[in-house]
């Protein structure tokens, strides 16, 4: 350091080896810095495409349903003076019987009718009820039936025969006589992999002229069983790559569908009776136990109910109570103690505002049990400290020169804020607010508390008409044996996204035109 | 603007009815200055100011003439912006700032504990030292205190009255096109000229200035110097400046602060020409900061 005092060093200060040296390892560092940022958010970026992705292909099927359109013989409610007395369920039934004149008894008829919806009389004579003049009317599947349709329930896989086949039929059964080595081995290898009773081992199908026979036995090389479809061609041998094996791993007993439902499906969907189509019910019914006829709009009905009210108690709430604190409350222990308490507020488990409206607005004032309206309080009590301290920021950020300034051509102090203050911070309070909304409208813990659980069917028509809000809708659908509900309940948590990315996005408008029309 | 008719302070200014078509405020002087001077507009005395534990003045006492221009001078940090503060109390927004002595108006205490201080504001304008322009239109800086006091009473009054005194200030030539500009978009000495015009648009009967020429050029200058001339005709000015020139140019009465205290006050030429103290003769002629 002694010649740093000499003139002729400072002129090489900054250029001289040690100097580089240090600049390199400025860079070197910034460099380092840099990666890891670059990995950080990669990473971050990663994971959630990972966890949208994900959510998006499980949502997918419940978009779609498939619906059958059968001849309905709808004379009778016509004729009916009330429509809605008519017996729909004997329509909807003796429809789906039509199609399938060969199959008889209880117990076949039962699983035919199986195929359709529980709900499906009901949603026909929805349908007849909203245009009797109509036709084309269709019925949505059951649920198992819609999986199995969309791939998602009893996979099989199916070998094409290499070589010819031989079929012949006795009554109900049937039998494969002279088929090729190759081909015996692939139904022997299906039918002994796994041993035990009918239903406990794979089901082997075998597609030949237009039927399908079910294996049952192996005797002597000859694969025999029963007709599920009598073969429709005549004669009685088919070409190599005319027929085909097809195994359903999973034995029939452990299926939600039955080999003959799955022949008869294959057959309504090859005829074009059922189709696949966008599920306006998902979109536009309330709760229900069948997961076809289960909806979120009841849920989302109830979630905009509880939300109005969360933003009308909320916002003017929060904003005012944050213009006292920061503009007229004079500055001291006590104002302080407030300000702390409020930040503690804001990290409150939320589960324990519900158990505060249990408590309080249930037991104590009585308010209606599952109602929007009480949901909305307790949101609106837990969204408050976020709003007060997003106000309070906002407000902090406006100029004190602004207020010097109103307040020297002699405006109030309330005329200072609400003229100049306030819509100087206007754009990142409504931020704040927009983002406090967004975590309300995503709660579940603190409406479970105050009963907003509850299966409900109807849509909710007031604000103190029991409801349930979508995260809870989900959280309950999530909780169902039925696979179609864990389908469901990734479309609504889809939905769900999608109205929080919607009130994101109004956010960044919202302050991108505030700040518009401030330069 | 006779305020002795008043014996309290009035709500709000009194209405004038012509105000757009012959603007009273620029019209010839009510009363020849001489025939008031012997009565101080405002009067300083005693008073002590200090922001926590520093004190920012010591004692100062100070009489303002009425319908004259006192010029505050004395080195950076000397106290200057905070009397200036005291005599419209907008200390009363710094929380840690504390006045004593007494302050008075026409012969009433300022600080007194009746005295409505909005109304105070709205009689004693002030303009900042630094520019801070609302973040509005140039328009509604200008109309905003009007307005509030409802000293119009259309539209076609308060546009008339904005133009008149954008005029004044000399900025309505720049900006007469571009009315709904934000008055932050402005350059800087367009800021400060608008900031004068807004604290004239509500005519106080006094105005505080800090600084008001500081980002100013000599033409811009000149026109605001022309302004105070012509404006003390009816108001009563006190004006903070660093130019030892302009304090000689447009003042009457000159007060010299130094390290929190006035050291001395005194006629402007008098203070510029036959000093009292040598610190004062220092610094007017340029010897110290
Ligand atoms: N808001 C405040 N809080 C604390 N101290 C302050 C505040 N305003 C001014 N002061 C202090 O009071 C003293 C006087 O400041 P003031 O602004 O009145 O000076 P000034 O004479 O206007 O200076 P300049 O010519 O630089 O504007 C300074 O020491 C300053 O640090
Ligand atoms: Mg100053």
């Amino acid at each position: 350091m002694t010649d740093a005092r000499n003139g002729d060093d400072f002129a090489t200060i900054h250029t001289r080896p040690a100097a580089r040296k240090r600049l390199a390892r400025r860079y070197r560092a910034e460099r380092r810095f840099r990666f890891f940022g670059a990995a950080a958010i990669f990473l971050s970026v990663g994971f959630l495409a990972l966890l949208l992705g994900s959510i998006v292909l499980k949502a997918l099927p419940a978009f779609t349903h498939n619906f059958a359109a059968l001849e309905f013989d709808l004379s009778a409610p016509l004729e009916a003076s009330d429509p809605a007395t008519a017996d729909y369920d004997a329509i909807v039934r003796n429809a789906l019987r039509d199609r399938f004149p060969e199959v008889a008894g209880r117990t076949l008829r039962r699983e035919l009718s199986a195929l359709l919806s529980s709900a499906a009389p009901v949603y026909l004579a929805r349908q007849f009820q909203a245009r009797p003049a109509g036709t084309g009317f269709t019925v949505p599947l059951s649920d198992t039936a819609d999986l199995y349709l969309k791939g998602l329930l009893a996979r099989s896989r199916t070998i094409v025969a290499t070589g010819p086949a031989k079929w012949t039929t006795s009554g109900e059964r049937g039998a494969l006589e002279t088929v090729t080595a190759p081909d015996l081995r692939a139904i022997e290898n299906a039918f002994t992999g796994q041993g035990g009773q009918d239903g406990q081992r794979p089901s082997i199908l075998i597609e030949i002229a237009g039927g399908v026979l079910k294996i049952g036995q192996l005797d002597a090389n000859i694969p025999g069983g029963v007709w599920l479809a009598r073969p429709r061609e005549t004669g009685n041998a088919a070409e190599p790559g005319q027929w085909r094996i097809r195994i359903f791993d999973t034995p029939q007993a452990k299926r939600k569908l039955s080999d003959r439902q799955i022949v008869w499906l294959d057959r309504l969907v090859a005829n074009g009776t059922v189709r696949p189509a966008l599920n306006t019910i998902f979109f536009t019914r309330g709760a229900s136990r069948e997961p076809e006829m289960a909806g979120i709009w009841g849920a989302v009905v109830g979630s905009a109910l509880a939300l109005v009210v969360t933003l009308a108690l909320a916002f003017p709430l929060g904003v005012g109570a944050a213009i006292y604190m920061h503009e007229f409350a004079r500055p001291g222990r006590w104002s302080r103690f407030v300000e702390v308490n409020i930040n503690n507020l804001a990290a409150v488990p939320s589960i324990i505002f519900g158990l505060l409206g249990l408590a309080v607005l249930l037991n104590v004032f009585g308010l209606h049990r599952s109602a929007p309206y009480v949901g909305g309080i307790v949101l609106a009590l837990m969204t408050l400290p976020t709003i007060i301290i997003a106000a309070r920021v906002a407000l902090g950020a406006v100029p004190g020169s602004i207020r010097q300034a109103a307040l020297a051509v002699g405006a109030s102090p309330l005329q200072t804020v609400f003229h100049h203050v306030l819509p100087r911070a206007m754009p990142a309070i409504m931020t704040g607010t927009i983002i406090g909304m967004a975590r309300a409208l995503g709660e579940t813990a603190p409406l479970l508390m105050i009963g907003m659980v509850a299966f409900i069917v109807d849509i909710p028509g007031g604000f103190a008409d029991p409801a349930t809000v979508l995260p809870v809708q989900i959280f309950m659908w999530a909780d169902f044996p039925e696979a179609a509900f864990g389908y469901r309940s990734a479309a609504a948590i889809l939905v769900l996204l999608v109205f929080l990315l919607a009130m994101n996005g109004a956010a960044l408008l919202v302050r991108a035109r505030f700040e518009r029309a401030r330069s | 603007m006779d305020i002795s008719a008043h014996p309290e302070m009035p709500a709000t200014p009194a209405p004038i009815p012509a105000l757009v078509a012959v603007p009273p405020q620029f019209m010839a002087p009510e009363r020849h200055p001489t025939e008031v001077a012997s009565k101080p507009k405002m009067t300083v005395e005693n008073v002590n100011v200090s922001y926590g534990d520093t004190q920012a003045l010591f004692d100062v006492s100070l009489d303002i003439a009425p319908h004259q221009v006192t010029s505050l001078i004395g080195p950076s940090g000397c106290g200057k912006s905070t009397l200036l503060r005291c005599l419209n109390r907008m200390n009363d927004t710094i929380p840690q700032c504390r006045v004593s002595g007494r302050i008075t108006m026409d012969g009433r205490d300022i600080y007194h504990r009746d005295v409505d201080v909005v109304e105070l504001r709205a009689r004693v304008g002030m303009v900042f030292q630094k520019p801070n322009p609302f973040p509005k239109s140039i328009y509604e800086n200008v109309a905003y205190g009007p307005r509030i006091h409802g000293m119009t009473r259309n539209r076609g009054e308060l546009d008339a009255l904005v133009e008149t005194v954008l005029r004044r200030v000399g900025l309505y030539d720049e900006v007469h096109d571009r009315l709904d500009l934000a008055g932050t978009a402005l350059s800087g000495g367009q800021q400060q000229r608008l900031c004068i015009a807004r604290a004239i648009a509500t005519r106080p009967e006094i105005l505080l200035m800090d600084e008001p020429c500081s980002a100013l050029d000599p033409i811009a200058t000149a026109i605001i110097e022309d302004l105070i001339g012509q404006l003390r005709e009816t108001f009563t000015i006190v004006m903070v400046t660093h130019s030892m020139q302009q304090a000689a140019r447009i003042s009457q009465r000159t007060a010299f602060f130094h390290l929190g205290r006035l050291v001395e006050q005194g006629p402007t030429g008098e203070i510029f020409t036959n000093p009292a103290n040598p610190r004062t003769k220092d610094y007017v002629t340029g010897r110290t900061g």
